[in-house]
């Protein structure tokens, strides 16, 4: 396989936007990323996107997004990986330049949540509808089971859980893109509304509409445009059992374990050398559940770490999630994977503003689908 | 001789009692608990109802009886508030217990003697060598309008008898059926609630009809009163069933043991279905046991039971029905109690 | 109209059956067509044991719009006899006494209803026994 690098990158602000259509978002964001990067045309896209068919009755996103973008007759295709459809997206972009069927690839997500679609229900498709979400079970439900197996075990607390969501706050409100830009304190995350016990609504990520694209492109390109800087050092994927009673460990998310594993040995790197992190904190635990099973802390340690910054802006000995995360960045379902790694393009290119954590040379991106039984990890070094 | 193989009854964690009935609607609690002779009531949690009630007392019934459910020929249950109009309670049942697909399947309706109804059916075929087995399951999650007489009363439960011929804990020496058009209660098709005569309700119709099948009992089998160990009738309240079962003359420490509804309620269906189960939970071998049940419009049919040497053997198999009763209870206030029993209007 | 989707998990969702695979006999539920230990294609039909511990679980305040007016509820994971896990509400539930290990018993109850009209869904729940 050849090289590939992130040239160009682009995204629409996260939150609640009612004047945007899907494909409003997912052009805009589009043509941001082909501007940045300077590109003249593109070989393919994909766009990654959870839900748009529960959402706003929308299928057939690939052919959709291409008419828009104005790039037809070019091969576009819809990716889904219910929350990992963006790192997904991403992937397979890489994969289509890296392996020289194409030297432009475009790789998009976007989601429209706040069309009147029952979120709850649509957000549910990404576990085992039969078997976990028949009986009633919501997606903080699941994650909560998860977070009291892991208090349990380990003994991380309530206010360990929050502290990810007031070192996330405080990271997102210096991101001008991001849905919240407001700082929280332990108190207001510990006496927020109880949505599943132990999770309360401000250890949830929010509904969000939003669009984020990346331009990937060749060595030869990315020489050509003089932005040959960006390379992807990894690029790797793991499945893990669909509804969470079947993993093998209710605190250990083999497929990041797994998937981690393979971006580590692609990248020729350990977790050590590992800079930034934008991992995928759907909810509070599952930064610190993550951040234990990328290698950052031993198991059992992740919510110590984040209660005593090691993984904050400021005192990090790994910056995790600079953007705000999902929590404060939003969660655009399809649009997330993609944002990541947008993060880390901005971060190593010395863009991210208030957020720039200095000399920024190797970031990694954990995107994961559902309780985890998808996972992507793509990891970035600046040249 | 055929007869009972196997018993059992369930009985819902929740109550409500008479008197917050009574203060929501600005009656005197005093008097209700006293005129009722009725404490509080069982209520069905929000995932239960007469199906539930049913594969639940039907679980107990075999392990009671040890048979293979797959031998059992029939199964029916009576209620009063069978989950579907048209989709019998019992096609969910034999399903969930193993018993389908070779098996017979209806639903009975007839007020609050569907489920004796079911028993005595069940029983027949089992007489006329139809089958082995057959069940017969009287279940209710009836409904009182709110703010009228019967929402103190009207209760959830249900109890499953399996018929057969052979290892019997109780034989039933005797049947007797007694109907007629009385229409001291009833529901019309679409309404919410049924609708009653008031005190129409009494002589004409639950006096008559249970001293009728009563008298036919007792002259069938030539037996007195006295001959009994427990009597067991439709228990609409406290007070009914103490005073016919006076008329025909049996004794209140004959019906003491059948006598749940002060703190169960009217389960209508399951009522003396009910009541005999909590009766065969304590009797011993030889014990006769008289039982008429009452459905209105109206009807009632009667049993006579003979206990056999088996009955210590399956008693403990299951949960006992007084156990069931006064354990583990939860009571709700009415604000609960109107939600769980869907008399609040949602958005839908 | 959920009706076929409902109907092909009954002998899952009402009795309990598994599959156990006949080279290794790692026992599926739901049944597979494919072993996931030893991706053996042949299996036997066995029932599950209905009792087991309650390994982790959470109370649901906020819920889907299907089960918004049940909630607060007990949902939990729940490890069978057998071995086999389980997602499950826990019925009759005292959210305040709910601990990790409890011993439980399933139970059948109705676990959600196609609307007003629409067909009757039950299944197991488990009860802490």
């Amino acid at each position: 396989m050849r090289d590939a690098y992130v040239i160009g990158a682009g995204m629409t602000k996260f939150g609640e936007l009612w004047s945007n259509s899907i494909r409003d978002m997912f052009v805009e964001a589009a043509l941001k990323a082909i501007d940045d990067a300077g590109v003249d045309h593109i070989d393919s896209m994909y766009v990654g996107a959870m839900s748009s068919g529960l959402f706003v009755q929308q299928e057939h996103l690939g052919a959709l997004m291409a008419d828009y973008l104005g790039v037809v007759p070019m091969p576009a295709t819809h990716v889904e990986s219910a929350c990992a459809s963006g790192g997904v997206s991403f992937r397979q972009a890489f994969l289509e330049v890296a392996s020289g069927a194409s030297d432009i690839v475009l790789a998009g997500g976007v989601e429209k949540m706040t069309d009147g679609a029952d979120v709850t229900d649509a957000l549910a498709t990404a576990a085992d509808q039969e078997y976990e979400v028949y009986h009633g079970i919501t997606f903080p439900g699941l994650y909560a089971i998860m977070a009291r197996a892991h208090m349990q075990e380990f003994g991380t607390t309530r206010e360990q859980l929050a502290a990810v969501a007031v070192k996330n706050h405080r990271n997102g409100s210096k991101n001008p893109n991001a849905q919240f830009r407001s700082e929280v304190t332990l108190e207001q995350v510990i006496r927020s509304t109880m949505v599943a016990d132990p999770l309360r609504l401000l250890d949830c990520s929010p509904v969000s509409d939003g669009a984020a694209a990346v331009i990937v492109a060749s060595e030869a390109v990315a020489k050509k445009l003089g932005k040959q800087r960006i390379r992807v050092a990894a690029s790797a994927q793991a499945s893990d059992t669909l509804a969470l009673h079947s993993r093998k460990s209710l605190t250990t998310l083999n497929a990041v374990v797994a998937a981690a594993q393979k971006a580590y040995k692609m990248a020729g790197k350990k977790p050590s050398d590992i800079q930034i992190a934008e991992v995928h904190d759907c909810f509070t635990i599952a930064e610190v559940i993550v951040s234990e099973d990328l290698g950052f802390f031993e198991k059992g340690k992740g919510g110590e770490a984040a209660a005593n910054g090691l993984t904050s802006l400021e005192t990090g000995k790994i910056r995790v999630n600079t953007s705000g995360g999902l929590k404060s960045k939003g969660h655009p379902v399809g649009a997330t994977g993609i944002a990541q790694i947008i993060e880390l393009y901005e971060q190593l290119n010395g863009k991210a503003g208030a957020r720039q954590v200095e000399n920024a040379r190797i970031g990694l991106a954990e995107n994961m689908g559902g309780t985890g039984a998808s996972c992507v990890i793509h990891i970035l070094e600046a040249l | 001789m055929v007869g009972i193989v196997g018993y059992g009854a369930y009985v819902p964690r929740y109550r409500i009692k008479a008197e917050v009935i009574a203060k929501q609607w600005g009656a005197d609690p005093e008097a209700v608990t006293r005129g009722l002779s009725l404490v509080e009531k069982t209520v069905p949690g929000q995932d239960e109802d007469t199906i539930t009630i049913s594969v639940a007392a039907a679980q107990y019934a075999l392990r009671r009886a040890g048979i293979d459910p797959k031998e059992i020929g029939a199964v029916y249950v009576g209620s009063e508030s069978h989950p579907y109009a048209v989709k019998p309670s019992a096609t969910i049942l034999i399903d969930a217990l193993g018993i389908g697909p070779h098996v017979h399947v209806a639903s009975y309706e007839f007020a609050c003697k569907a489920g004796s109804e079911a028993m005595y059916v069940a029983y027949s075929h089992v007489k006329a060598g139809e089958m082995k087995y057959a069940m017969g399951i009287g279940a209710d999650t009836s409904q009182g309008a709110p703010g009228d007489a019967l929402e103190y009363t009207a209760s959830a439960g249900g109890a499953a008898f399996i018929m057969g011929r052979e290892r019997l804990v109780a034989e039933i020496l005797f049947t007797h059926s007694y109907t007629s058009d009385t229409p001291d209660f009833w529901r019309r098709e679409g309404e919410n609630y049924p609708r009653h005569g008031g005190r129409f309700t009494g002589d004409p119709a639950y006096f008559r009809h249970i001293v009728g099948a009563g008298k036919a009992l007792l002259e069938k089998s030539k037996m007195a009163p006295a001959d009994f160990k427990f009597a067991v009738f439709h228990m609409p309240n406290g007070k009914f069933p103490q005073e016919v079962g006076k008329r025909l003359g049996f004794t209140k420490d004959q019906m003491e043991a059948g006598w749940i509804v002060p703190w169960m309620g009217n389960t209508y269906s399951g009522s003396s279905p009910c009541g005999l189960a909590a009766i065969l939970d304590v009797a011993k071998p030889g014990d006769l046991i008289f039982m008429v049940s009452f459905g209105s419009g109206a009807g009632s049919d009667g049993f006579i039971y003979r206990v056999t040497d088996e009955i210590v053997k399956v008693q403990d198999r299951a949960p006992k029905l007084r156990q069931m009763l006064d354990s583990d209870k939860v009571y709700l206030d009415y604000g609960q109690y109107a939600k769980y029993r869907r008399k609040i209007k949602l958005n839908e | 109209m959920i009706t076929a989707r409902y109907a092909r998990e009954i002998p899952q969702r009402y009795r309990l059956e598994a599959s156990k695979c006949a080279q290794c006999a790692t026992v599926s539920f739901p049944p597979r067509l494919v072993c996931p230990t030893c991706k053996g294609r042949t299996f036997s039909t066995i029932t599950l044991q209905n009792e087991g511990k309650l390994l982790s679980y959470t109370v649901v305040r906020v819920g889907s719009d299907k089960f918004s007016k049940e909630t607060p509820f007990a949902v939990g994971i729940i490890e069978l006899k057998d071995g086999i896990r389980i997602t499950t509400q826990i019925a009759d539930a005292n959210l305040e006494k709910l601990a990790h290990g409890q011993t439980v018993r399933l139970v059948f109850r109705k676990i959600q209803e196609d609307g007003k009209a629409g067909i009757l869904c039950y299944g197991y729940k488990a009860i802490v026994v």
